[in-house]
């Protein structure tokens, strides 16, 4: 069912897993499989908890936009934090060399693999935008 | 389901059963402790069976290694045993699959401690 959820939350773990449920609840709806739902739900998890600890650093004072648009053949998700931004770019390859026995750095591997379309962006307050799109009709 | 960690003693191995959830705010932190308490008491051969976990995030994909390379950096030895598929997956796609020794049958994993 085509529609748009537009919603504010705070900097806490909570705010991760109910971004979460929320995803997964709108995979439901548009037909992804349990598998779907469950992939795409982690690439949320992922990115909220990048919003989170990395960007807003789980300041009370900062919040996370969720945007959920669920259209006919596609998800779309954006996740919009105020902290300082970061290059995809420079982001290391956690399966390379030592990065492989790091304990972090892995959420946006995770995320890449389980969506179809990943942009970051800086937000003009210097945040990071990201958007993940999960298509229901693959070619 | 939130995540459940408990031990046993199989010889001189030390089992680490994990059930539920392994994620940041959950399993993760339990998990880490357990393994420091192990190391703390002297455990240094410890073999984590994931077979009960049916969800795992990149925090506790990373707590995973941070155990393995606390205990080896002790002279120990961790391994995993009875992956999920979805466990199984997302290793793999993290290519720690090579950097991990994992059973699927508990007596061949404990017999596999020297």
């Amino acid at each position: 069912m085509p529609g748009t959820l537009d919603t504010s939350l705070e900097s806490n773990l909570e705010s991760v897993n109910k971004a979460e449920a929320l995803c997964v609840d709108a995979c439901k709806q548009i037909g992804l499989d349990e598998d779907g739902c469950m992939d795409l739900g982690l690439a949320v998890r992922e990115a909220m908890i990048n919003a989170v600890a990395h960007g807003n650093k789980y300041d009370t004072a900062k919040q996370v936009r969720l945007i959920l648009e669920s259209r006919a053949d596609s998800l779309r998700i954006t996740i919009i934090d105020q902290g300082d931004g970061f290059d995809l770019n420079r982001v290391p390859d956690p399966t390379e060399g030592d990065n492989l026995l790091r304990g972090s750095g892995r959420g946006l591997l995770l995320i890449q693999t389980f969506v179809d379309e990943f942009t970051v962006k800086k937000t003009i307050g210097g945040g990071a935008e990201v958007t993940l799109v999960k298509y229901t009709i693959s070619d | 389901m939130s995540a459940t960690i408990t031990t046993r003693q199989v010889g001189d191995v030390t089992v680490v059963d994990a059930s539920g959830k392994i994620t940041l705010g959950e399993g993760s932190a339990m998990l880490r402790d357990q393994v420091r308490n192990l190391l703390g008491a002297g455990n240094r051969k410890i073999l984590i069976n994931l077979g009960e976990v049916n969800y795992i995030d990149s925090s506790g994909i990373g707590e995973l290694v941070s155990c393995f390379t606390t205990v080896t950096g002790q002279s120990g030895q961790l391994k995993l045993l009875n992956l999920t598929k979805r466990v199984h997956d997302l290793l793999q796609i993290t290519k720690l699959y090579t950097v991990f020794e994992i059973h699927d049958d508990e007596a061949k994993a404990v017999r596999s401690f020297s």
